[in-house]
């Protein structure tokens, strides 16, 4: 096995760890007074996790030469699109009986319900668009542009925990910080590469 | 540079088993420590079984009026899941944290627009005759339990205080400990926390000052030693740890209305047609069912409390 595959190895396995967690929590009944709001929290947090995560290779990429990623990257996009699935899953089921109306109208009525399904819906054609033969297909350039879309996928999503909390928001900042400085670093290279008359886009570092 | 000696390479076959092994510490080390992160948001609660302490409340009165015909929620689940801002904003850290609140010694001041105002020791509260009484709680969160609160009618306190004419409401107020509420800077809402009845409604039979539940003092994550508890009101309603209880001619300020005015009215009455503008308030999931309920117009308690708003729009007054 190549470093590359070691590292994707890795990197799925610890994304999946938590779900083992929960499900091993769920079933021996530790999950506390209310599981199905705590799944329904963790699988939420995780979808963010991973998205963050996902959006963190390119920087890791320019700051340090870390080409090895890019490798994980279509995965740690598939993880996130996979924990926000469990999310919406357990909603429609455990909070809305599986009744599509019930679920049609809380989005109609609830914004941050409609944010969350807004960054659901928008992940479904990246997921679906992940494959070689849909890169080959579109062309790169195109591939490329749709799946800027992850950018907003992830904003949606911060929006949707910042609009839920009562009052304590350091977890939404949390996570919105960790965005703003993701987004920072590549508006920096991007200036920077303006500047130097390149092309915006990777500048490999050789080694 | 010095090539190296061909005696100074090492053998391929040690060079990958040292791979190898460095590949598994590197992986079950990252494994150990995604586990332990998870396992650090997710507090384990501290249960205490109710058959493991004394029974410490003697004979209490059962009055079958006040005995919800539903069964209650386990003393486990009770007494860990808690909201108390002043010690976490997560329901399960609650338990855990609000172990440092200190209850002893203990009073509550009443006073305001009453004839004879005065402090009152724990001991002296506990005096008044405790009765278990069997209430649903409704949190504006969208879940509730059942609970058996020990406790004594409102009523009776203040009637002792003899409120004067002009007395129309009733303020609360929690202690406020920094030392010890470790959540209160980053909590997002105001402390001491206060809450307020109108007069006809800390009167009202159902109104309860509660000491224990399940038969046994309270525990600290749920408002020890002496907590409000209005049945048919959203669960903020029924603040704990009181210190201070104040007769008012206005309308005091509440907590949850200084922080979000919009979405949490002085009444706060549970209402399953008026929603919270954030969230439905139609169903709640009963701890320890796992699909969701209907939501009952107060909180199941119409019959005994609809008449205190009579004629008031109730989605002006929420």
């Amino acid at each position: 096995m190549d470093n590359a595959r070691f590292l994707k190895l890795i990197l799925g396995v610890n994304a999946l760890i938590p779900l083992g967690l929960l499900l091993f929590d769920a079933a021996t009944g530790r999950l506390g007074a209310n599981p199905i709001e705590y799944f329904l929290r963790a699988t939420g947090v995780m979808t963010l996790v991973m998205l963050l995560a996902t959006l963190t290779v390119t920087p890791l990429r320019k700051l340090f030469g870390w080409n090895i990623l890019i490798k994980s990257r279509r995965m740690l996009g598939l993880l996130a699109f996979f924990y926000c699935s469990t999310h919406l899953v357990t909603y429609s089921i455990f909070d809305k009986s599986g009744n599509l109306t019930a679920i049609v109208g809380d989005v109609a009525q609830r914004p941050f319900i409609a944010v969350g399904m807004a960054a659901f819906l928008v992940m479904l054609p990246l997921a679906v668009t992940s494959t070689n033969g849909a890169i080959k297909k579109l062309g790169g350039k195109n591939w490329q542009r749709l799946h800027r879309l992850s950018y907003l996928v992830a904003i949606l999503g911060v929006v949707h925990f910042w609009m839920i909390v009562k009052s304590d928001l350091y977890y939404p900042a949390l996570f919105a910080t960790g965005l703003a400085l993701l987004f920072g670093i590549r508006l920096f290279y991007r200036q920077t590469a303006k500047k130097e008359g390149q092309k915006p886009g990777l500048a490999f570092r050789p080694d | 540079m010095r090539t190296p000696d061909r005696k100074e390479i090492t053998p391929e076959p040690l060079y990958l088993n040292r791979r190898n092994f460095i590949r598994a510490g590197v992986f079950a080390g990252s494994a150990a420590v995604t586990g332990l992160m998870y396992r650090a948001y997710r507090p384990d609660s501290i249960a205490v079984a109710p058959e493991e302490a004394p029974q410490s409340f003697g004979e209490l009165t059962k009055r079958s009026e006040f005995q919800a015909n539903e069964t209650p929620n386990s003393f486990e689940d009770i007494t860990n899941y808690n909201n108390f801002y002043e010690f976490s904003t997560s329901k399960t850290a609650v338990a855990r944290e609000a172990q440092a609140l200190k209850t002893d010694p203990w009073s509550v001041e009443v006073g305001g627009l009453v004839e004879s105002p005065r402090t009152y020791s724990l001991q002296e509260l506990l005096n008044f005759p405790q009765e278990e009484r069997i209430y649903r709680f409704r949190c504006v969160e969208a879940w509730s339990m059942v609970i058996p609160w020990v406790g004594f009618p409102l009523a009776a306190l203040l009637d002792q205080m003899r409120p004067t004419a002009e007395a129309k409401y009733v303020a609360f107020e929690t202690a406020y400990d920094r030392s010890v509420m470790q959540s209160s800077f980053s909590a997002g809402i105001d402390f001491p926390y206060v809450e307020g009845l109108r007069i006809d409604e800390a009167l009202h039979p159902l109104t309860l000052l509660a000491t224990g539940l399940y038969g046994r003092p309270m525990p600290k994550q749920n408002g020890a030693p002496i907590r409000l508890v209005v049945p048919w009101k959203y669960g903020f309603k029924s603040i704990k740890s009181i210190v201070r209880i104040t007769l008012t001619d206005k309308e005091p300020p509440t907590t949850w209305n200084i922080a979000a005015p919009r979405e949490y009215g002085f009444y706060s009455n549970v209402n399953p047609n008026v929603d919270h503008p954030r969230w439905s308030q139609k169903r709640e999931r009963r701890i320890g069912e796992i699909t969701m309920r209907e939501t009952l117009m107060f909180n199941g308690y119409e019959k005994e409390v609809a008449d205190l708003y009579r004629g008031m729009d109730l989605e002006k007054f929420y």
